[in-house]
């Protein structure tokens, strides 16, 4: 009795291997999922993490108050900010200060979001680029006119929100 | 005499470049085929389609450095790479591509040599392959490589018992050890239809002859790093993967001359039939790669001993009752 079981147990082995075999010639005329990469790129979920955006208001004003909590919050120490106060006359930020210095460190960066949680005024948040490459270190240390958005609104993030 | 010389020089000389030639190519085939079944691309850069991707490993491969390690044996572990691409092509003399064509009102043989006793000298040479895996192995003072090199030679006389044992059924029902007659008496029905089983079991062995998955067991990535060629770079690791790709375009050569019916086919077209049969054998060879997992090593013993051994045997009395009675 256990001997016809193990048999019939190595038959139905047997079997399921063609099976197998019949299940991956299947899929041969199946699409494939990888992505040609320099001709097709792939389209990221929207809330996935890549390059840093600092945000505007809809004035036009910068969001970033220069408070650091960013920096603080780094666990890979990318991020380098430098207050100044703000001319009242003609301020960068609605807050006293603005940073008149701001610094990511692309290659340090592990793009974990913290710095995104931590702001206090939604002035930074992680982009959906992921295209990061460079010839030299410097070029990867990304500064203020790189990272601050052209237009109000051009990270994807609506820049009439309050935080 | 001289004539037949040149003949069978040129005709060996185009068998080489053939062989090269589509090993490479069938380097490229697996790598796209496995690659679509995997939902994959696979190489597609190099050149249209990716063709020219032999061609580049090729160059690569040659401007390797040409390297070797502490301690080894230095005369074995040259000489191993040239046994094993020597044993692989070897094989082709024995088989016929072909009948007989006329080129030049000159009668041309599509084979090298016709010998009378065609598959026992195939059984020796295949069973000369197993040089190359073990002096490799154990000339590069490597641990892995050693291990590697055992296991095939453990695998390799292990399966060449049933083997040999399945060709036998082959040779009972032509009556004829000369592969030309085989392949002759095959005109009108394939031993396939005769005997099926011969088939399957030489089909098993020839997987295991190769070192192919699921019977890769002496090059196994995960435990041998790279098995027996672990310390072998550039032309010398090519070497080694011709030979292994030459040998299975070997034994599927065997395959097709012994099962099914050689060159024969509708409207007699030389060699066509010969290469599409073969062609359709490696597919199968780079299908089961893509499916199979590596068998453990007590389970290809087992397999190879407890089930292969008898049914061989049994199917080899049965056949010869078949053929007295």
């Amino acid at each position: 009795m256990e001997r016809r079981k193990a048999a019939k147990s190595t038959l139905i082995q047997v079997l399921s291997m063609f099976k197998g075999l019949l299940i991956v010639l299947k899929h041969a005329f199946r699409k494939t999922k990888t992505f040609s990469y320099p001709e097709v790129k792939r389209k990221l979920p929207a809330r996935s993490r890549g390059k840093h955006f600092l945000t505007k208001w809809s004035d036009g004003k910068e969001r970033c108050v220069g408070c650091e909590l960013c920096a603080i919050v780094c666990p890979s120490q990318a991020i380098y900010v430098k207050a100044a106060p703000n001319d009242p006359e003609n301020p960068h930020s609605h807050g006293e200060r603005y940073a008149s210095d701001f610094q990511i460190n692309m290659l340090r960066c592990i793009y974990c979001g913290y710095c995104e949680e931590a702001c206090p005024t939604g002035a930074i948040i992680l982009g959906n680029e992921y295209e990061l490459v460079g010839y030299n270190r410097e070029s990867l240390i990304f500064t203020k006119d790189k990272l601050t958005e052209k237009n109000p609104g051009d990270s994807g993030r609506d820049p009439n929100r309050e935080i | 005499m001289l004539l037949v010389a040149v003949e069978v020089l040129i005709k060996g000389i185009i068998v080489i470049m053939v062989l090269m030639g589509a090993a490479a190519y069938m380097t490229f085939l697996e790598r796209v085929l496995m690659a679509r079944m995997q939902l994959r691309w696979g190489p597609n850069r190099v050149g249209p389609f990716g063709l020219l991707q032999p061609i580049a490993d090729g160059l690569k491969l040659l401007c390797k450095e040409r390297f070797q390690p502490k301690n080894i044996e230095p005369f074995t572990y040259w000489l191993a790479p040239s046994i094993s691409v020597f044993t692989a092509l070897f094989v082709f003399v024995l088989i016929p591509f072909g009948g007989t064509v006329e080129i030049w009102g000159h009668q041309v043989a599509l084979r090298i040599a016709d010998v009378n006793a065609g598959i026992v000298f195939l059984l020796g040479i295949s069973s000369l392959a197993v040089y190359g895996v073990v002096l490799a192995g154990w000339s590069s003072n490597n641990r892995y490589s050693l291990l590697g090199g055992l296991r095939g030679t453990a695998q390799l006389i292990s399966y060449e018992i049933p083997m040999g044992i399945s060709l036998l059924t082959v040779i009972l029902a032509a009556g004829t050890l000369s592969l030309t007659e085989i392949v002759d008496a095959q005109k009108n029905h394939w031993f396939l239809w005769t005997n099926p089983i011969a088939f399957l079991i030489y089909l098993v062995t020839a997987f295991a002859e190769t070192n192919r998955s699921p019977f890769d067991l002496p090059e196994a990535e995960q435990e041998l790093t790279a098995g027996y060629h672990t310390e072998y770079g550039g032309m010398k690791f090519a070497m080694f993967f011709l030979a292994e790709y030459i040998n299975i375009l070997a034994v599927s050569s065997i395959a097709v001359t012994l099962f099914l019916g050689g060159w024969h086919g509708p409207w007699d077209i030389p060699v066509v039939w010969f290469a599409l049969k073969v062609a359709a054998l490696v597919f199968l060879f780079f299908w089961v790669r893509a499916t199979m997992a590596r068998f453990r090593y007590d389970q290809l013993m087992s397999f190879g001993w407890k089930v292969l051994v008898p049914i061989a045997t049994l199917n080899l009395i049965v056949t010869a009752y078949f053929i007295l009675v």
